[in-house]
Parts: structure tokens; C-alpha cells; sequence
């Protein structure tokens, strides 16, 4: 797990799983706050953002970093449904909105056909890890309604074919319809 | 009356140029000199005193007089004061402080810099919702070209005003956007909101003095400043003369409209427009050439209007005259006649079941209860005594009632209270087709198991 362009002697521990440019992306973040435990949300973003969960070693150093107890960190991680912890979610997470602007121009529908398709419930990941479906609450886009939110991308207006499309792209064999 | 059409728009000026998110283009329409002109000639007093006799609200849900709220930090604390920009937009259907962060970041910048010279604050935290990463790239860019031109930092534009300015990255959750979620979430904890007082105004964030105002406040600020107190207060509705507690509804406003319209979008009108008019002369029209059932007049917390009430105007006391929560965010979101009022709700419930932050006990055990409910109904199992259990639950929980710390338990009541009052006889017929044998037991049914998400 350890971060193999890791050259600097100073961390030789392979247990430990935060990186050293994790480390210092959160260090430089403790100026802008009055106190480190500001900072746990922040860290939590830059841990999740590149190991795509934060497994229960990352909240034992980021505790550490911010001088608090791991149960402080894992408190707050514990309230934001939004952060992994058990496994990886895939390369995409692909957010399809259930809000009811969303809903009322057929969102729920997509997403069922969604499941349907790819054999699964919204918060599972494709078996090639590429995808991470899940269902979200108004993604703050309903003059795009349906609309989905995949990585960083906002995908606007759509319809079952253009979420198959959008699929095909996402994972890595594009036949995966005729599985 | 106001002639809708002829209104030229001022928080969305600019939105369509070219690069509009950019200080260069900016400064070509007279960016940021409303803010040089202050820290040069006024005295933070001065600003405020601006702001308040403008009359401007809040326009984050609660429509709080924003000026008023700024005086009730403590006199001659020794600081740091710190000001938070509400920037956590996730009420269903509103969608207005995503154009005017990823199309205009510096007049929310411009306007946030004001509010923080006014208020004495030291330090900005914006606090934006997760999923708006292209706002969190343009603010960081704005914040970048704020720095590099001497607008943000140490003395800022030479004076002897500094501020710094931070994006604060949310996680997907509703509840930070009330106040002081927002604020327990800035700390880095769970975010419970506080019980309240003390406000954030006397102690808010690391238990210092906060001012909390939504991103259109901020814009709206600027504007202010730019064409005076009296300027604001030509435009929208004015105070109810015999209504001492009505602090009127002054200057423009950003509409969100959505749903079963032909034309979504976010429209700008002088506080005050109809629902009919914002349907019909901005949005187009009800989408399809049907008709409207019903519509949600500011987000999905405010409740429902029925079709024959779209006369309703979308001021701060409009929506409440009939029988609405408020303004809201002044999010409207159109439902044709073809949707069933169980499937709105269903979606209500659930949305509301999914977000309350769980430290109440008639918050987290109604909106999960009343969750359950409608999922029965749907599927054929409901019971006309359903009914008035749910609107048990709908008049006893919340802020109104006394029963809750904060006002999301409002929100989630007001659409069960809404649909069910103004819909009665559609979820009767509904529950007496799905369920011709059991829609008058009064037994107990077994509880179905909730739908976990995320
Ligand atoms: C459940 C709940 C959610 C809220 N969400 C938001 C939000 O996303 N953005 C916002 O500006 N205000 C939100 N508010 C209102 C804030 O608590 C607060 O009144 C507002 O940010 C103050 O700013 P303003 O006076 O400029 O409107 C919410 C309130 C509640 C009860
Ligand atoms: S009313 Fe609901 S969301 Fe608000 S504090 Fe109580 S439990 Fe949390
Ligand atoms: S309801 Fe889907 S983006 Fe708002």
C-alpha cells in the first residue's frame, strides 16, 4: 500500500497508508484554520480523493496529523455517508439524482434500468472495479433534469440511451451488454 | 404592477460572455470598484447601515434582514470575527447559487469581501457542496486572481483591511447547509445543528462571532453598494403597512424553475412575480401542453400549491398566505396532472428520512416513520387511517411546534401537511384501488424495512 515513488528514507513503515504528498497537501492546509480538527473534513477529501476510501489505518494517521483521537476522526468520517471505508469504489462514481425534479422527468426509471443492466443495487461496483453506481439527492442541476454527476462531470438531460452510452464508456469492455 | 418582461436583469448581467468567469472580464464591467470606493470612503458602520435600510433578506430560505443580523455581533469583541458563505445549495430544485458561482464568481466574491469589511470579519470560509466541482474550480481560480491582485490577503488594495478567503469542501449532506450544521462541519465534526441561542452572531464558528449569508445575499450586497439603498427598495414588494412584522420583499431574486416545464431554467424578476408568471412568461409553459397539477413553490421544504393557487406571488410572505411554509429559495418545480401525489410524496419523505441528521427524536423517528408509511401505500398496502397519522406526524414535528433544534423537520412536515390537506380524496381513491381489502384495517401492519442509500 505504501506510495512507491516514495524515495525519502524518513517513511519506511509499510503499514502506515497515507502518502507523504498526502501528508503534506493536509499540513498545508492547518494555516488556513484556527484549530487542526478543521482540517478533518479537508483530509478526509484529499485521503478518499486518491485511495477512493479511507480505510481505518488512513483515520489512525490522520488523527495523528491533527492530534485528536482516531474516534474523533472516524466520528465525523461516520456521519458523511459520502466517504468509503470497507473498499474502494471504483475509477467512476457515477451519482444518478433522485430529487424530484430529477424524478418527475424519469431518473428513477434510469437508475432502475441502470441496476437492471448491470446486475446490481446503487452503491455496488461493477466486478472490473469501473464503476460505482449510486443514487443522489438534487445534485443542484434540475434545469438538466434527469441528470447524473460522474467523477467530476455533470451529465444533463438524460435519457436511457444516453446513460447506456455513457456506461459503455465508463467501463472497461464495452460489450458488457450481452453479459 | 411590474412589467416582468421589461425587467433587465442585474445579479445575471453578465453571465453570458464570454470568459464571464474571469477577473479581466469582470473588471471590464466595473469589477470590483464598488469595493475600492467603499474601503476608501466608508466606514464599515456606513456599509451595514447601507445594507440594512436596503432592506435586503436573506435569501438562503429563512429571508432573515441581512443588515439586521450583522448587528447583532458583540460591539468591540476582539475578534476574530469570521464569516461563512453558505454555499452548501441542496434544497431540491434550486440550482441559482451554481450559475452565479460558475458564472460570475466574482460578484459573489466582490459582494462576500463587502459583507466581511461591513462585519469585521477577518476570515471567509465558503462552504460549497461536493457536488458542484466546476463552482469549486472557478471560486478557487476567482480566490487565485483575488490574491495575485491585491483584492484579498494582507491590506487589501492598500488599506488597512485584510482578508483571507477559503473554499471548504462539504460531503454530501443536506443538514450542512442550516447554520450551524454548516458551522460543526466547518469544525470538523458530525453536523448536528446547535441548539439555539446563542446564534452564530454571538458564537458561531471555534466559538468566536459568525456571520452566515447564501451566496445570492452576497451577490445581491454588491449590488447594494453599487446603486444605493433606494435603488434596491424601488424594486419588488414593500411592507405590509398593517403588518408590523412584515419587513417587506425587496429587490430582484433569482427563480429556479423546474420539472414539467417546457422551458427550465433560473430566472431573474423583481421579488414578487406569480407563479403563473414565472410558468407562463419565463418558463414557456407547462411542458407538453398539459396542465399542472400542483407546484412547489421555493424547494421541496416549502410544501405544495395547488393548481388553482398559482396566483400565489413569490414574495417572502406570499406562499405562506396560502398555507405554504415560505418563500423558501424561491425554487419553483411544476408537477403536471399526470403525476400521482403518492409518488411526491413518497419522494419527499424519502428525501427528508434520508438527510435529517438523526439527533432529534421526532425528527429522526417521523421523517423515517412517515418513510415507511408512504412506501406501504405505494406498494398497495396503505390504510386510509394512514392518513391521519401522517398528518399527526406532519403537525408535530419541527421548529413551529417546538419539538426539533432546527428546521429541517419543518420542511419535511410541510409537503405530508400540503399534499395530504390539498389532495386528500386522490390518496383515499388511491389507497381504496391498491388495497380493496385491507384499506380500512386498523390493525398493525408490519414494518417494511428502509431503502438504505449512499
Ligand atoms: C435544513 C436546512 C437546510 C438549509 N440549507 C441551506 C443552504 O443550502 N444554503 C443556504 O444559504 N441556506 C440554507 N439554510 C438556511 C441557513 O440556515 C441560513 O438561514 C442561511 O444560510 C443564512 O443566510 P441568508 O441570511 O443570507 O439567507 C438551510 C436551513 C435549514 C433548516
Ligand atoms: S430537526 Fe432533524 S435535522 Fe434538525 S437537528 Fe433535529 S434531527 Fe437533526
Ligand atoms: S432534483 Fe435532480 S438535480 Fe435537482
Amino acid at each position: 500500500m505504501a506510495n512507491e515513488n516514495n524515495t525519502s528514507d524518513s517513511q519506511v513503515d509499510v503499514g502506515r497508508v497515507l502518502t507523504d504528498s498526502m501528508v503534506r497537501q493536509i499540513r498545508d492546509l492547518f494555516v488556513r484554520y484556527p484549530n487542526r480538527q478543521a482540517v478533518t473534513l479537508p483530509a478526509l477529501h484529499i485521503v478518499h480523493e486518491e485511495l477512493r476510501h479511507v480505510p481505518l489505518q488512513a483515520v489512525v494517521e490522520i488523527a495523528e496529523l491533527l492530534e485528536l483521537t482516531p474516534a474523533d476522526v472516524q466520528d465525523a468520517l461516520s456521519f458523511y455517508g459520502f466517504f468509503k471505508q470497507d473498499k474502494p469504489h471504483g475509477r467512476t462514481r457515477v451519482w444518478v439524482c433522485r430529487s424530484i425534479s430529477c424524478a418527475l422527468r424519469g431518473s428513477e426509471e434510469i437508475a432502475q434500468h441502470l441496476c437492471d443492466r448491470l446486475g446490481m443495487q446503487p452503491g455496488e461496483t461493477t466486478a472490473d472495479n469501473s464503476v460505482t453506481l449510486e443514487v443522489a439527492e438534487c445534485l443542484g442541476a434540475c434545469d438538466f433534469a434527469p441528470c447524473f454527476l460522474a467523477g467530476s462531470r455533470l451529465h444533463r438531460n438524460m435519457t436511457r440511451e444516453s446513460a447506456d452510452r455513457l456506461l459503455d464508456e465508463l467501463t472497461t469492455d464495452g460489450d458488457r451488454d450481452s453479459v | 404592477m411590474v412589467i416582468v418582461t421589461a425587467f433587465e436583469p442585474i445579479l445575471l448581467a453578465d453571465i453570458k460572455k464570454e470568459a464571464s468567469h474571469t477577473l479581466r472580464v469582470y473588471q471590464q464591467s466595473a469589477g470590483y470598484q464598488t469595493l475600492k470606493q467603499a474601503l476608501v470612503e466608508m466606514t464599515p458602520e456606513q456599509v451595514q447601515e447601507v445594507v440594512q435600510s436596503s432592506g435586503l433578506r436573506g435569501r438562503g430560505g429563512a429571508g432573515f434582514p441581512t443588515g439586521l443580523k450583522w448587528t447583532f455581533l458583540p460591539k468591540d469583541h476582539p475578534g476574530p470575527v469570521y464569516f461563512c458563505l453558505n454555499a452548501d445549495e441542496s434544497e431540491p430544485g434550486t440550482f441559482n447559487n451554481r450559475i452565479l458561482m460558475e458564472e460570475d464568481p466574482h460578484q459573489v466574491i466582490e459582494g462576500t469581501i463587502l459583507s466581511c469589511y461591513a462585519t469585521g470579519a477577518s476570515t471567509a470560509y465558503i462552504y460549497l457542496r461536493y457536488e458542484y466541482p466546476t463552482s469549486l474550480e472557478r471560486l478557487q481560480n476567482a480566490i487565485d486572481e483575488c490574491y495575485a491582485a491585491g483584492l484579498l490577503g494582507k491590506n487589501v488594495l492598500g488599506t488597512d483591511f485584510s482578508l483571507d478567503m477559503y473554499l471548504h469542501r462539504g460531503a454530501a449532506a443536506y443538514i450542512c447547509g442550516e447554520e450551524t450544521g454548516l458551522i460543526e462541519s466547518l469544525e470538523g465534526k458530525r453536523a448536528c445543528p446547535r441548539i439555539k441561542p446563542p446564534f452564530p452572531a454571538v458564537e458561531g464558528v471555534f466559538r468566536k462571532p459568525t456571520v452566515v449569508n447564501n451566496v445570492e445575499t452576497a451577490a445581491c450586497v454588491k449590488h447594494i453598494l453599487a446603486r444605493g439603498a433606494d435603488w434596491f427598495r424601488s424594486m419588488g414588494v414593500p411592507a405590509d403597512p398593517e403588518n408590523p412584522r412584515d419587513a417587506g420583499s425587496y429587490g430582484p431574486k433569482l427563480y429556479c424553475l423546474s420539472g414539467h416545464i417546457e422551458r427550465p431554467g433560473c430566472y431573474e424578476a423583481p421579488l414578487g412575480i406569480t407563479v403563473d408568471e414565472l410558468i407562463n412568461e419565463f418558463g414557456g409553459g407547462v411542458w407538453k401542453g398539459r396542465r399542472a397539477k400542483a407546484a412547489i413553490p421555493g424547494g421541496i421544504s416549502m410544501g405544495l400549491l395547488s393548481a388553482d393557487e398559482f396566483d400565489c406571488p413569490l414574495d417572502f410572505s406570499g406562499p405562506g398566505k396560502y398555507g405554504c411554509l415560505g418563500l423558501g429559495t424561491a425554487a419553483v418545480v411544476v408537477l403536471d396532472e399526470t403525476v400521482s401525489m403518492v409518488d411526491f410524496l413518497h419522494n419527499s419523505c424519502r428525501f427528508f428520512a434520508h438527510e435529517s441528521c438523526g439527533q432529534c427524536t421526532p425528527c429522526r423517528e417521523g421523517t423515517a416513520w412517515s418513510l415507511q408509511m408512504l412506501n406501504r401505500i405505494k406498494q398497495g398496502q396503505g390504510r386510509l387511517q394512514d392518513l391521519d397519522l401522517l398528518l399527526e406526524i406532519g403537525d408535530s414535528i419541527g421548529i413551529i411546534p417546538g419539538t426539533t433544534i432546527c428546521g429541517l423537520s419543518d420542511g419535511a412536515a410541510w409537503p405530508i401537511k400540503n399534499a395530504i390537506r390539498k389532495f386528500r380524496s386522490e390518496f383515499e381513491i388511491y389507497i381504496q384501488r391498491t388495497n380493496p381489502k385491507g384499506y380500512q384495517a386498523t390493525e398493525p401492519v408490519q414494518a417494511l424495512e428502509i431503502i438504505g442509500v449512499h
